[in-house]
């Protein structure tokens, strides 16, 4: 199931010209880790962050983070800090950068780069095994990472 | 998920985030059949020396009722497959009339051989796993058909050659002429492969003991296998762990048998070097 998610996205992403105006991964600019531009020049939704957050299928975030605030997601994982607080301890923009690439931030980090389609050695196609084919996107679309962007920053201890 | 299982996770989550005593590996020690005593700590051999200093077997790293049934073959469900790997043993075929046992004589006389395996074959000029030094005997002294590298009889075969060995301690040869093929399964264990640019080293070097989801992170030893998993009710090559780890960080992985994981099965067991063999062990 979370490889016809994320694939359903990423295709979706490229396919519809009204996302025409989304930053490509490439093209994000990067300022000491940060990026200052929202990758899709609209809102994140909070709540629909909070779902990619903790889904499986998309971000999966808690396999590596905990999060106190998302009670209901069991076996969260403690490889990487705690998210409780983030919203305080980093500006949106530095949330932004750390979600779409935190290679920038934080050298050789264990972290996935979320919003990046390019650089990979050996890309597979999903979690098939195969290659990945023409049609490799970013984990997360432009939408997706200003989605957990917004439900990060509400993260206040 | 029903109501209870649900129940039960977040009670699961609550008690992991209450003690991270949890996720340390156990302090338990392995004795097989109150009989063969199995060392799952030890100190890392000296290559390792930068990067860590003892070694612990995946067991360690499972649950109480995981580890107890490793204690007792008649609790093992992988000592069933070694009970037909045995059968087989003993039967002649190929065009050669030949069983194993009428040139290696009985399955107990191989103690000794999976330790060192993989390792350089003079004769042949290359590493070679277990795998392949079986499918050299089938095919040139038998004259049968080689097996599939990861089909059930060729699994079998191994947990049997595991089992016999159990409590000797792996000791694989890293230098003289195996020593490229050892640099460069290193070299594949520090790649960050996938498009979730994971390497072997991210996990299992340095998040042992950490939980990833649900998963309680070992250092990927390879001593216990096969490994009989209770998440697929079958025994496992070590190879086809490999393909599926490799897979799971969204890449393009490797197959079975092939010169990339021959190479990362000499390194990877290498990183054991001092555990006991395990083989038919019992995971999750």
């Amino acid at each position: 199931m979370k490889v016809s998610i994320i694939a359903l996205a990423a295709s979706v992403g490229f396919a519809a010209t009204a996302y025409a105006a989304d930053v490509v991964p490439t093209a994000v600019s990067y300022t000491d880790g940060a990026v200052e531009m929202s990758l899709t020049g609209m809102a994140g939704n909070p709540e629909e962050g909070a779902n990619i957050v903790g889904d499986k299928g998309l971000g999966n975030c808690v396999a590596c983070h905990e999060v106190s605030a998302l009670p209901d997601i069991a076996f969260q994982g403690m490889i990487g800090p705690a998210l409780d607080g983030a919203g305080d301890r980093w500006s949106e923009s530095e949330l932004r950068g750390i979600v779409a690439n935190a290679k920038m931030m934080f050298e050789g980090t264990m972290m996935p780069s979320f919003y990046k389609d390019t650089g990979y050695i050996r890309p597979g196609n999903a979690y098939t095994g195969k290659a990945a084919d023409d049609t490799l996107g970013p984990l997360l679309s432009a939408q997706q990472v200003e989605d957990v962007v917004a439900y990060l920053a509400t993260l206040k201890d | 998920m029903n109501k209870f299982t649900k129940g039960l996770g977040a009670c699961m989550t609550a008690i992991i985030v209450a003690s991270g005593a949890m996720a340390e590996p156990a302090d338990d020690t392995l004795v097989i059949n109150e009989d063969i005593e199995i060392v799952t700590r030890t100190a890392a051999p000296a290559h390792l020396s930068d990067v860590m200093d003892e070694v612990m077997s995946g067991w360690l790293f499972r649950g109480t009722e995981t580890r107890a049934m490793e204690m007792d073959d008649f609790d093992n469900p992988g000592m069933i497959f070694v009970e037909k790997a045995e059968d087989m043993w003993n039967t002649a075929d190929g065009s050669e009339g030949k069983s194993c046992a009428d040139c290696h004589g009985a399955s107990s006389e191989m103690a000794g051989v999976r330790p060192v395996y993989p390792k350089y074959v003079e004769a042949a000029g290359e590493v070679r796993t277990m795998e392949m030094a079986i499918n050299d005997c089938r095919e040139n002294r038998m004259g049968a058909e080689k097996w599939k590298y990861i089909g059930n009889e060729m699994v079998n075969m191994t947990a049997l050659m595991a089992s016999v060995s159990r409590g000797m301690p792996v000791n694989v040869a890293i230098d003289g002429p195996a020593q490229s093929t050892w640099e460069q399964g290193k070299d594949i264990y520090y790649t960050r492969f996938g498009q979730l640019e994971l390497s072997c080293a991210n996990c299992h070097e340095d998040n042992y003991g950490n939980m990833i989801r649900a998963d309680h992170l070992s250092q990927g030893q390879i001593n216990g296998f096969p490994a009989y998993r209770l998440k697929n009710t079958k025994l496992n090559a070590v190879q086809d762990r490999f393909k599926g780890c490799i897979r799971d960080t969204r890449a393009e992985t490797f197959a079975p048998g092939s010169a990339e994981f021959v190479a990362l099965e000499l390194y990877v067991g290498s990183r054991g070097n001092g555990l006991s063999v395990e083989g038919p062990s019992v995971r999750n």
